[in-house]
């Protein structure tokens, strides 16, 4: 192992000279405490580190110890309910040997290696395998199998593969290659995390992700395998709208990145998750969940690698055919990490002072998404898809971080602070979001939720488009110059907005709608204003529309429990035997 | 052996550069003596081998270059603290000024501190009655959460802050309580609006001041909160208090953060502020929270004037995004002389959800304060059409909500610097106001809820205040 000494400190960068054999991002261990920290720039024999720690206390003359390894993450059994920081070192065991606040040079394994695994082959002795390929399984929680595979880099004929009870680090198989060497196969892997895992190939989206989100589902769509991005203000709900998303999507595994964001967030995702029950398996959500935690106050440069040890994870489950959903609160913070680095370094900065390389991060970020083509010999396909947050300051789209990401994402959930105040939410604004996937999702939809799905849709957003037109006119000249259809516009308008869109994330029913309901409820609305339209001709004013018992039923339609969806069956009919009776 | 050094080669703003330094450490405490034998204090910032740059917490005016002494202590700041701080008054260093002895150190604490474990924390949901309504059933203070006051100069934030210090409880149980305060740079009348303010109540018993004025040093002001945190920090997590810190007022912390920034020469991020800005910030308010398995707790309301009562200036902007939500003054309600001048609308308090309702203050709270936000936000709305348009232009139901709205400020968020209502009262209140409009458009409000709750032996006649109060 190689030493240096240091020669210069500033924050979290520090200066050492004497590596000679040191790679970029290699990660070191500097001084006698043992602080973790990763090479971002070298010049000759000098190397700039970034330190994942609070250097205080550190300075020139002290040592610099290089591990020559990238930063990478471990890869296994046991990730699945973990709350790590932002370079996987676990939390709770760090509470139980450091105590209740973090302290420095704290190490402790990702993986726990004392647990021991019920490993289930599936290969056996003389199959030929390549990597990717999965060997064997392991029940990793009660909702997650874990698939075992063949490490990156190895091929060949399995030796021998055991059934047994084993830690992560003990050998499982034995494979021998062409040129005759015998692998031993262990549980545990590692991977660079700034290294996108490999895969065969990537393919279109084919499926939406279902959030159980009404604006989402059925507006904006996101696909398994897609990118989104919720810019907002502060204050304007982007962080209830990613929490509702890890709740409650249709995905197998979900990531969850703390980035830079509020440590009591976290404790409430911690608290919260175990006891919530995921509507697909039955079991708590927290049992497909994996949570990076690394808060506003911890340190800078372990922020920046927050998401890319995240990633890196998802991948892996990506791998072994899983949906994962990744979820990151918030981009902003990370980009404004590597702003703070950038400018420890002298950079010559880009726009608002981040780093002209921002744009190339954030995008390759993102491309780590997809629907992939899993390696191995098996064809069995993946998705990872990535959701978002960015905070800009001011609530000012145009600021680099969200213009970068825009570019690059597909999905736009546009939050509005004004509907915030209003106390509408999810506060997404309808008319400036956007999704890129819908044409893709039509047939899936028509298929698996209603013929008439499109039509729907796109009937009830012309109706908010005009309803914000004639909200113009009204301002100005009053809403009695408008005509009785116009006044039946606004008035389906506001209940679209109020008994469709507008979801209440605290409510045990409204908190999650399957995409059933979602049609069944936007099928009620249209419904009135269809029957509505016909009987308005016959001079039916919008009072006495308005008076029919039945609009309260659509409004609390919303709160039918999903077990008993055929109560809609009756408001239907009701809707139209009450329309129709006005004219008598 | 502590060295000295009469080595400084450059003095630029708050900064000295002292070279062949030997054995220097990054964020060193430093003591510097003048030529006249003054003694000041300072921060190592940055360090090369054998040249450190150095941080002067009381100004340089009157360091020179050939005569004046650098030592580097070998430490980096602490706070020596014990229970004796109670009833102290200290400047921004954490020196008495009190004309009380110096504090007899039980132990000395790093005033950086460490960030609290994430998987440690519990999470704030015990609900604080402050008394105030607008901030009790609309934007609610929980145990263990940071909730700035975002004013503006000339607003009463002084008098709102000092009120929610001095009627601040957690409903049930009596319990062990601190006030911790720090000011910077704000100005000796204020300071001493506090001191007394705390004086007449009785309440310096249990509080820890820390002040840094106008005319003190700007860059001690780095320090001040730090001192005062580490304060709390140790109350709340050693002590068993629950700490309640006030800390006014950031924008001069943040002002002085620049003026650092700028004599570094650092790349500058939005309006000249350092880009690490959000980061120095959110290592002070995440010091706030509740640990498990503790008793004590810490609750931070950072009070900070908005620059041009702008709320997307850096400094409310970052501290929105790291701050549990915000309490926004309206010049507007000030003027028309609305005390506390709480604009409830993009006032927000996200940790509310968690601490209301039913066995934490009454079950019909969280419908309560939907409906009063829905409704008051659609009579300001429709009061802005009326502006343009004339009140004829208005439907009937519009022109209920206008009065709601009208009423709201009125009765709901007017109130006494000393009146302290209970949350029933508060609820009460705005039960009161919602009879203004027809029982149809309580649509956020559970049926069995208005069943139980919505007086129908009151009616409202314009503007009469004394109904609603009644």
């Amino acid at each position: 192992m190689e030493t240096a000494k240091i020669t210069k400190v500033a924050g979290p960068v520090v200066v050492a000279k004497g590596l000679k054999n040191a790679k970029m991002y290699d990660v070191v261990k500097v001084s006698s405490q043992k602080l973790i920290g990763e090479i971002i720039e070298l010049s000759k024999d000098s190397a700039t580190i970034q330190v994942y720690e609070e250097t205080s206390g550190i300075g020139p003359g002290e040592s610099v110890f290089s591990t020559d390894m990238p930063l990478s993450v471990e890869l296994g059994p046991g990730l699945i309910s973990s709350i790590y920081d932002g370079i996987q070192r676990p939390l709770d065991i760090l509470k139980s040997t450091r105590g209740d606040f973090i302290t420095r040079g704290a190490e402790a394994f990702a993986i726990d290696r004392k647990k021991k695994w019920d490993f289930e082959p599936i290969s056996k002795k003389g199959d030929k395998v390549i990597f990717g390929d999965i060997i064997g399984t392991v029940q990793e929680s009660s909702i997650v199998k874990h698939k075992i595979m063949v490490p990156y880099g190895i091929q060949g004929e399995i030796k021998e593969i055991y059934k047994d009870k084993f830690t992560v680090t003990d050998t499982i198989a034995l494979i021998k290659d062409q040129e005759g060497s015998i692998h031993e196969i262990k549980m545990l892997q590692k991977w660079p995390v700034r290294r996108p895992r490999p895969y065969k190939k990537k393919l279109p989206p084919l499926e939406p992700l279902i959030t159980g989100q009404r604006i989402i589902d059925m507006f904006f769509p996101i696909t398994k395998g897609g990118t989104a991005c919720i810019p907002g203000p502060f204050g304007s709900g982007k962080t209830v709208v990613q929490h509702q998303i890890s709740k409650w999507c249709n995905a197998e595994i979900i990531l969850f990145i703390g980035c830079g964001e509020r440590g009591n967030e976290m404790t409430d995702v911690l608290l919260e998750f175990p006891e919530l029950i995921d509507p697909y398996s039955g079991k708590p959500l927290m049992e497909r969940t994996i949570l990076i935690a690394n808060t506003s106050n911890m340190p800078v440069a372990a922020r920046e690698a927050s998401v890319y040890t995240g990633i890196t994870i998802a991948e892996y489950y990506r791998d072994m055919g899983y949906n994962v959903a990744l979820i990151a609160d918030s981009t902003s913070r990370w980009a404004e990490a590597m702003r703070e680095i950038s400018g420890r370094l002298e950079e010559m900065p880009g726009e608002e002072g981040f780093p002209a390389y921002l744009g190339t991060r954030i995008s390759s970020f993102y491309e780590r998404s997809g629907r992939i083509k899993c390696l191995g010999s098996d064809d069995k396909e993946g998705t990872l898809s990535i959701v978002g947050a960015v905070s800009p300051p001011g609530g000012d789209l145009s600021e680099p971080v969200t213009q970068n990401t825009l570019r690059t994402v597909q999905v736009f959930w546009s939050l509005q602070d004004k509907l915030a105040y209003k106390r509408h939410f999810p506060a997404i604004d309808w008319l400036t979001s956007y999704s890129l996937y819908l044409s893709g999702l039509t047939d899936y939809y028509n298929k698996k939720i209603g013929e008439e799905y499109m039509e729907l849709r796109n009937k009830s957003m012309a109706l908010l488009q005009e309803e914000a037109e004639l909200e113009e006119i009204v301002r100005l000249v009053g809403v009695d110059a408008l005509s009785t259809h116009e006044k039946l516009i606004l008035e389906t308008a506001r209940s679209i907005r109020e008994d469709f869109l507008l979801q209440n994330a605290f409510d045990i029913t409204d908190s999650y709608s399957s995409t059933k309901k979602q049609f069944l409820i936007l099928k009620l609305i249209m419904m009135f204003h269809e029957n509505a339209e016909k009987v308005i001709e016959n001079g039916v004013t919008i009072e006495k529309l308005n008076a029919l018992p039945i609009k309260a039923k659509i409004i609390r339609a919303k709160y039918i429990e999903e077990k008993n969806l055929k109560a809609f069956s009756e408001i239907e009919k009701e809707i139209i035997s009450q329309v129709s009776s006005t004219t008598d | 052996m502590i060295k000295e050094y009469l080595t400084i080669s450059d003095v630029a703003g708050p900064l000295i550069v002292v070279e062949k330094t030997i054995d220097v450490k990054y964020q060193e405490l430093v003591e510097i003596e003048l030529s006249s034998g003054e003694i000041r204090r300072g921060q190592v910032l940055e360090i090369t081998e054998d040249k450190a740059v150095v941080q002067i917490f009381e100004g340089t005016t009157g360091i020179d270059v050939s005569n004046t002494k650098v030592r580097f202590l070998g430490k980096v700041i602490e706070l020596p603290i014990s229970l004796d701080v109670l009833g102290r008054i200290f400047d921004g260093s954490g020196r008495p000024i009190d004309d009380g002895p110096q504090i007899m150190a039980e132990k000395k604490i790093d005033i950086n501190g460490n960030p609290i474990n994430p998987y440690a924390r519990d999470y704030p949901n015990n609900f604080i009655q402050t008394g105030i309504s607008s901030i009790d059933v609309l934007n609610t203070l929980v145990r263990g959460q940071k909730l700035p006051i975002f004013s503006g100069s000339g607003l009463p934030h002084a008098k709102l802050a000092s009120q929610i210090a001095r009627q601040a409880k957690v409903l049930g149980k009596e319990e062990k309580f601190a006030v911790v305060f720090a000011a910077m740079g704000i100005t000796f009348e204020e300071a001493n609006f506090f001191i007394s303010d705390f004086r007449r109540t009785g309440a310096i018993e249990k509080s820890v001041m820390f002040v840094n004025l106008a005319n003190n040093p700007a860059v001690e002001r780095i320090i001040t909160p730090r001192m005062a945190l580490t304060c709390a920090e140790y109350l709340a997590f050693e002590k068993d208090m629950h700490v309640l810190v006030i800390i006014t007022d950031m924008t001069n912390y943040c002002e002085a953060l620049r003026e650092v920034s700028a004599a570094r020469k650092e790349v500058p991020g939005r309006r000249g502020y350092p880009g690490y800005l959000y980061t120095d910030l959110a290592n002070l308010y995440e010091r706030a929270g509740r640990i498990k398995g503790k008793k004590g707790s810490i609750t931070l309301i950072p009070i900070l004037t908005m620059p041009e009562d702008d709320k997307t200036h850096p400094i409310p902007d970052l501290t929105g995004y790291i701050t549990e939500g915000q309490i926004i003054l309206s010049r507007e309600l000030h003027h028309k002389g609305i005390y506390p001048p709480i604009n409830v609308l993009p006032s927000l308090s996200r940790l509310k959800d968690k601490g209301i309702g039913l066995n934490k203050t009454r079950e019909d709270h969280p419908n309560v304060m939907n409906q009063l936000f829905a409704s008051y936000a659609r009579g300001k709305e429709a009061k802005e059409l009326a502006v343009i348009l004339g009140e004829a232009a208005l439907t009937e139901i519009d022109k209920k909500h206008v009065k709601l709205s009208d009423n709201f400020e009125e009765v709901f968020v007017k109130q006494g610097e000393d009146e302290n209502r209970t949350i029933e009262d508060s609820l009460n209140i705005g039960w009161k106001l919602l009879t203004i409009i027809p029982k149809e458009e309580l649509k956020r409000i559970k049926d069995e809820l208005i069943e139980k709750y919505l007086p129908t032996d009151i009616t409202m006649e314009d503007k009469d205040i004394n109904v609603v109060k009644g």
